[in-house]
């Protein structure tokens, strides 16, 4: 059926992605995959050292700390998605008055700097003059230093997390639910169902393929979390401990101590673990997700 | 929105290992015709001094034209090794003592004249030797001292501090103004080596590190006393816990008006003057005196020549103009947060800021001067010492434990250098 031709066509068409793809993903990783085999000078100058880097970061209580931190604000703010679906419902409410105003403002975290956002709310949660201990105050509960306790710190930063994300997911499911057909929702009257049911039986497992995109995307970004606590936990902070996350060692690893090869490995394994859990994903979608 | 650092770091990497030393062999040979020097630097508030320094040094080099570059802290370094790993650093650029070996013995800097550091203070000078040679030609020198509220002091009945003020004066002033009714601590206890810390470590008879950068001298008694003269005051509750320093910077609570005492540089004189909240109601003194001894760590920073420089002589000329007397005295004059290292070119300074006793904590601190303590690679013990001392500080292990984890860690690091 298709020509030479048309194969060299289809290549060139899509040799600008490919390329692009080749340069600044593939053949970073492949370096990045052998720096992680080696040690590096300050200045340049590796040598190498096999899985070295491996062995004594898998013998490093610092790195499960932070294997455990990452974890923990990856399914804090997983949890936080249906809190998207819902404001995306509600934003959905047909003939709701001052609609894009509501939506805009949902927007506005995803186009904020992240800069701004951590600053703003590390004034938020100050322990001693903050506005969210000042709020907790007034109904008699003494709040804790959120950022200063490493018992709290990761709770908090997840908030932000949260917070900033659900404009960007709530998009996602808006569209998601402008593409369920309206006549299922007028057969499920006609039949007798209520708004709830409606969203239970309808809504929800129709829009399976957007959360499961959603979740997707959403726990690949929250494994990379870095600015919220590189801004919001000061380095000098007893919180660090419990809220340091990987690539926030790779950084101190990378940028501050200038262990190079050790940096690599991290990363190595951070994408070794976005790379396995996506791929359970994608093996878990077949129970619960609605092609149409 | 999320930063992708993964990937993007991986590029930087990349991009920072291909890279060799092709340092560009283009441009004038020094010395026959026009030469243009790159400075950088990171200090957005000394644009204006340096700018008035590199007039007229190009008023005396008439051949010679210095591109000031500022780059911020934050990415200072990170600008700065990719840049000499790749063999196209700054002709002249500041350093840092902490910094100062790493780049030395990495080939990075070129080694500079040892007869011009007469009359610069030695502490600070020795900072910048590596291998029996000198990198760095320092050009200013952070003090840090012990900066006093009066209004706390009066109304709380008690003396202000003085020059030959102890530990128990501290400790004795700092319960005294201590009342929690008003939320008001005696003192600060942040976390900070340069200023706090280190000075008591030595104060008490202890070190940071050995002489030859060899050991870690956290698990000697004397340095963990010295630590432990700041924990306790946690403790006593004279000063606020760990997880207040955490959420707001010390210099702030400081202006706050609710703490008696705290550390800080004497460089802060520039902010606090600027804030007319306090700029009346504080004062400084010179650190107090240790069980064992007087001792103050000066740190000040360096102009370093890269070894690579296409104009070598310039180069080095310049950075040897920076720390002579005209220069010195232009940075003084400036009034800014720096305070000049040449002896005798700092009364602009002191007269610029009237309200504080400068000059007296400046005299009486500049004879107990200790080199900031640096090995190889600092900031990677130093990453090690803060993030344990953390630990003793918020209180979840006693101090005598943490310093001898930090003393093996670090003991480990040193050996690897």
């Amino acid at each position: 059926m298709h020509s030479k031709r048309e194969w060299a066509w289809g290549y060139l068409l899509i040799a600008p992605m490919a390329l692009g793809l080749a340069v600044f993903y593939l053949w970073p990783i492949a370096q990045t995959l052998y720096l992680s085999m080696t040690e590096s000078g300050v200045f340049g100058g590796y040598t190498w050292v096999g899985t070295a880097n491996f062995a004594e970061l898998f013998g490093d209580e610092e790195m499960y700390g932070t294997l455990g931190n990452t974890m923990l604000y990856s399914v804090l703010v997983l949890a936080g998605v249906p809190l998207s679906i819902v404001v995306a419902a509600l934003l959905n409410v047909p003939g709701l008055r001052g609609l894009s105003v509501y939506r805009t403002l949902y927007f506005l975290p995803v186009v904020t700097m992240p800069a701004a956002i951590g600053l703003t709310w590390s004034y938020l949660f100050n322990g001693e003059f903050g506005a969210i201990n000042h709020l907790l105050g007034t109904i008699g509960i003494d709040g804790p230093y959120w950022l200063g306790d490493e018992r709290f710190a990761i709770y908090a930063i997840a908030i932000v997390g949260i917070w900033s994300s659900i404009g960007y997911n709530a998009v996602l499911f808006l569209a998601g639910l402008q593409g369920i057909p309206r006549h299922f929702y007028e057969a499920a009257e006609i039949d007798g169902a209520g708004r709830m049911r409606q969203f239970f039986s309808i809504t929800l497992p129709l829009l399976t393929p957007t959360t499961f995109f959603v979740i997707v995307i959403t726990m690949i970004n929250a494994l990379q979390v870095f600015d919220l606590v590189y801004l919001m936990v000061d380095a000098g902070s007893p919180a660090l401990a419990g809220s340091r996350t990987i690539v926030y060692l790779f950084y101190q690893t990378g940028f501050v101590q200038n262990q190079r090869g050790m940096a690599a490995a991290i990363a190595v394994i951070l994408l070794a673990l976005i790379l396995v859990l996506t791929a359970i994903q994608f093996r878990l979608q077949k129970k619960w997700v609605h092609y149409e | 929105m999320r930063f992708r650092l993964t990937l993007a770091v991986l590029t930087a990497l990349t991009a920072a290992c291909g890279s060799s030393g092709t340092a560009g062999s283009s441009g004038d040979p020094s010395g026959s015709g026009k030469a243009t020097i790159s400075y950088a630097i990171w200090d957005k508030n000394d644009q204006a001094s340096a700018e008035k320094i590199i007039a007229a040094f190009q008023q005396a080099n008439p051949n010679v034209t210095v591109k000031l570059e500022i780059t911020p802290w934050d990415q200072y370094w990170t600008k700065l090794q990719t840049a000499a790993s790749g063999g196209a650093a700054p002709d002249v650029f500041w350093m840092n003592s902490l910094n100062v070996r790493m780049y030395a013995k990495g080939g990075i800097l070129a080694p500079l004249d040892e007869s011009k550091t007469q009359g610069l203070t030695p502490a600070v000078v020795d900072g910048y030797r590596y291998d029996g040679k000198l990198y760095g030609l320092p050009h200013n020198v952070g003090i840090p001292a012990l900066w006093y509220d009066k209004k706390i002091f009066d109304d709380a009945g008690v003396a202000y501090p003085t020059a030959d003020w102890t530990w128990d004066d501290v400790k004795t002033a700092a319960k005294k103004l201590t009342d929690p009714s008003k939320k008001q601590f005696g003192i600060l206890a942040h976390m900070w080596d340069q200023g706090a810390f280190y000075p008591t470590m030595y104060q008490a008879g202890g070190e940071v590190i050995s002489a030859d950068g060899k050991k870690s001298g956290f698990d000697n008694p004397a340095s963990i006393q010295g630590l432990e003269f700041w924990t306790s005051m946690i403790q006593e509750k004279v000063a606020p816990v760990a997880e207040v320093y955490a959420d707001t910077d010390s210099i702030t609570l400081f202006q706050s008006g609710k703490y008696g005492m705290f550390y800080g540089g004497a460089w802060l004189a520039a902010t606090f003057a600027a804030n007319p909240e306090v700029a009346e109601r504080i004062d400084l003194v010179a650190l107090p005196k240790g069980p064992a001894k007087e001792a103050v760590i000066l740190l000040g920073l360096a102009n370093a020549v890269s070894a690579k420089s296409e104009h070598p002589k310039e180069a080095a000329a310049f950075a040897e103009f920076v720390a002579s007397e005209p220069a010195q005295k232009i940075l003084a004059d400036a009034g800014g947060g720096a305070l000049s290292l040449r002896e005798g070119t700092q009364d602009g300074w002191f007269k610029a800021f009237p309200n504080f006793h400068l000059k007296e904590t400046y005299d009486a601190s500049l004879p107990y001067g200790v080199p900031y303590p640096v090995s190889l690679n600092t900031a990677q013990w130093q990453d090690v010492q803060n993030k344990l001392l953390a630990e003793a500080w918020a209180g979840k292990r006693p101090v005598a434990d943490v310093a001898k984890e930090i003393a093996a860690q670090m003991n480990e690091i040193l050996a690897k250098e």
